[in-house]
C-alpha cells in the first residue's frame, strides 16, 4: 500500500515533467485536427513526419544544428585545455600568489554574473567580435566550476607518479600533458559533456552577440521559427522537438556524468 | 621568482586573462559606468546618482524590483520540493533510475525551448486549462499568460518548473552520503520515519540546504530568461523583473547607463541577500 503511494507520487510529478514534452511531440506529429481543442488530443491524428520536412523546407535547420555543434564543440574543448591548465597548478604546486588566485576564482562564483552581459557587449563590440562566433564562445570558455572540478580531480591523482616523471627529467608541461590529463580523462569527459549542453542550450548569449540569421545556433533559431510561423503551431512544435533531441540524446547516454558533475559541485 | 611559480603562472595565464576580461573587469568597469552617460558615440561624463534617481522614479523598473522580490516566494517552494523529491528517489525501487532521469530532463531543455512548450500548455485552450476545467478547479479558461494579474506566477511556475531538478540531484547526492549506520541506530531505538528524518537527515543536510538556498534566492533575483521566451514582459509590463529591464534598457533601447544601474542594484541586492542567507544559514558552532 505505502508502495503504492509512493509510485503514484513518482509517477504524478513525472507526468508533470514530460507531459509537456509529450504534448508538443504529439503536435509535431499530427497532421489533422484543431491543435488547440477541447478536449486535447493526447495521442497523434494521422501520424506523419509532414511537420519535421515542412521545418527543414521553410528554414535553414541545418545551418543552425551546424552553428550549435561548431559553437559547442569549441567551447569544450577550449575550456578543457584552459580549466585543466588553469587547473593543475592549483591543484599540485606550491607558488606564490596561490591563495589569491583560488579566492578570485571562488570569487567569480559568488559574483552575479548574469549582470556581466551588459559590459560584455560592450567589449565584444570594442573587440571587434559582434557577429562572430569567437564572441559567442570566448566569455563561456573559462568557469570557475570547470576549475574547481577538474582541480579535485587532479588532486586524486598520487605524488608518486609525479616524482617518478620529475627524477626521469620530463618537464611540467610534459608531465601536465603525457601523465596528468589522461589520468583525469573520466573528469575531463564530465566536465566536456555538461559543457556542451550548456553551450546548447545557451540562449541570451549568443541572441545578443549575433544577429545575422543564418549564423544563430539551434537554441536562437528555433524562437526565429516562432517568430515566422506563428501560426502554424505544428511546424514550431516540430522545430521545437528537433531542437530538444540531440540535449536528449546526450542526457539518456551520459546520465551518470551528469549526476557526478553536481556531485562534485556540492562538496 | 621561482621557476615553480613561473610556471605555474604560465599554466593559469589564459584561464586568468579571460576571467579577467569577462567576469573581473565587467563587474568594475560596469559599477563605474552606472554612475555616467555613457554610450558608444559621446564622450563620458560622471552624473552621479542620475540613472539611480532615473530608474527608481520609472514605474516598469519598480514593478520590475517588485517582482524579483516576489520571485522569492519560490525559494521556499523549489528547497522543499526537491528536498521531497530526492527523498522520493533515493531508494532502490524498481525503475527509480527512469523517474530520477524523468525529473531531471527540464533541467537539460534550452530555455526558448521552455517557453515555447509552456506557451502552448498555458495557451487559453491549452492543455491545463483543460484540466482544471474537468477537476472543476476553475470555472472559465484563465489566460494564464495574458492576464496581468496571473502571468508572473505562471512564469514562476515555468522557473520552478525547470528548476526542481536540478536541486534535486544536489539533494541526492547530500543524502547518498548519510551513513547508513546512524539510521539503523535511530530504528533500533524506536524512532518513527518522520523523526529520523527531522532529528537525523536534516541536519545532515543543512550544509547543502544553505548552499542550495542561496544559490535558489540569488536565481530568483536574478531572473529574466523566462520571462523572455514567455512574456517578455508584458501584458501590461506586469511581469517585468529587475534584470529584465536592465537586458531589455541595455540591449533593446541601448540605454547602457540605466541599464547598468539597474544590474548595479540588482548585484547589491543578491550581495546582501546572501550576506543575509550565508548568516542565518551557517552551522551553529556547538
Amino acid at each position: 500500500m505505502k508502495k503504492a503511494l509512493h509510485y503514484l507520487a513518482l509517477v504524478a510529478i513525472a507526468l508533470l515533467c514530460v507531459f509537456p514534452f509529450w504534448w508538443t511531440l504529439v503536435t509535431a506529429l499530427s497532421t489533422e485536427g484543431n491543435v488547440f481543442a477541447f478536449p486535447p488530443t493526447f495521442w497523434p491524428k494521422a501520424p506523419s513526419l509532414a511537420n519535421f520536412a515542412e521545418v527543414f523546407r521553410v528554414i535553414p535547420l541545418w545551418d543552425f544544428f551546424r552553428n550549435s555543434v561548431f559553437i559547442a564543440a569549441c567551447t569544450v574543448l577550449w575550456k578543457l585545455i584552459f580549466c585543466s591548465m588553469a587547473a593543475y597548478p592549483l591543484a599540485r604546486m606550491h607558488f606564490r600568489g596561490r591563495k589569491l588566485v583560488f579566492g578570485l576564482i571562488l570569487a567569480t562564483l559568488v559574483l552575479p554574473s548574469e549582470v556581466n552581459f551588459l559590459v560584455n557587449f560592450i567589449t565584444v563590440t570594442k573587440l571587434s567580435l559582434v557577429d562572430t562566433y569567437t564572441g559567442v564562445i570566448l566569455p563561456n570558455v573559462v568557469t570557475a566550476v570547470a576549475i574547481l572540478l577538474l582541480k579535485q580531480a587532479f588532486e586524486e591523482v598520487p605524488q608518486d607518479l609525479i616524482d617518478a616523471a620529475r627524477v626521469d627529467g620530463a618537464s611540467e608541461w610534459t608531465i601536465f600533458s603525457r601523465i596528468m590529463l589522461p589520468l583525469i580523462a573520466p573528469w575531463l569527459a564530465t566536465v566536456g559533456i555538461l559543457t556542451a549542453v550548456e553551450s546548447w542550450n545557451e540562449y541570451i548569449w549568443p541572441s545578443i552577440v549575433m544577429s545575422k540569421p543564418d549564423e544563430f545556433p539551434l537554441s536562437v533559431g528555433v524562437l526565429y521559427l516562432r517568430g515566422t510561423f506563428g501560426s502554424s503551431t505544428r511546424v514550431v512544435a516540430a522545430g521545437t522537438i528537433l531542437t530538444i533531441l540531440p540535449t536528449l540524446a546526450a542526457f539518456v547516454f551520459a546520465q551518470r556524468f551528469f549526476m557526478r558533475g553536481m556531485d562534485g559541485a556540492v562538496k | 621568482m621561482s621557476r615553480t611559480t613561473l610556471t605555474a603562472w604560465l599554466f593559469l595565464a589564459p584561464a586568468l586573462v579571460l576571467l579577467a576580461v569577462f567576469s573581473f573587469w565587467p563587474v568594475g568597469f560596469g559599477s563605474y559606468l552606472a554612475f555616467t552617460d555613457y554610450s558608444l558615440i559621446r564622450p563620458t561624463h560622471w552624473v552621479g546618482l542620475d540613472n539611480f534617481r532615473y530608474i527608481f522614479g520609472n514605474e516598469m523598473f519598480v514593478t520590475g524590483l517588485v517582482n524579483s522580490v516576489l520571485f522569492l516566494l519560490m525559494v521556499p517552494c523549489v528547497q522543499v520540493g526537491a528536498l521531497a523529491l530526492a527523498v522520493l528517489v533515493n531508494n532502490q525501487l524498481p525503475g527509480i533510475r527512469l523517474f530520477r532521469a524523468a525529473f531531471y530532463v527540464p533541467v537539460v531543455t534550452t530555455v526558448s525551448v521552455v517557453g515555447i512548450m509552456w506557451g502552448f500548455m498555458f495557451h487559453e485552450q491549452g492543455t491545463l486549462n483543460y484540466v482544471l476545467l474537468l477537476m472543476r478547479a476553475v470555472d472559465a479558461p484563465v489566460g494564464w499568460l495574458s492576464h496581468d494579474g496571473i502571468a508572473l506566477f505562471a512564469i514562476m511556475f515555468v522557473t520552478m518548473w525547470r528548476g526542481l531538478g536540478w536541486y534535486m540531484v544536489m539533494y541526492l547526492a547530500a543524502l547518498q552520503t548519510v551513513p547508513a549506520d546512524m539510521q539503523e541506530a535511530a530504528i533500533l531505538d524506536g524512532a518513527n520515519r518522520w523523526q529520523r528524518f527531522w532529528k537525523i537527515t536534516v541536519p545532515m543536510l543543512r550544509p547543502t540546504i544553505a548552499v542550495c538556498t542561496i544559490l535558489s534566492v540569488l536565481a530568483a533575483l536574478k531572473a529574466y530568461q523566462e520571462v523572455d521566451v514567455l512574456t517578455q514582459g508584458g501584458p501590461m509590463n506586469s511581469t517585468f523583473t529587475a534584470l529584465y529591464y536592465a537586458y531589455d534598457q541595455g540591449l533593446k533601447h541601448l540605454k547602457l547607463p540605466r541599464a547598468l544601474a539597474a544590474s548595479f542594484v540588482v548585484s547589491l541586492l543578491c550581495i546582501g541577500v546572501a550576506l543575509c542567507c550565508l548568516r542565518w544559514l551557517k552551522p551553529k558552532h556547538r
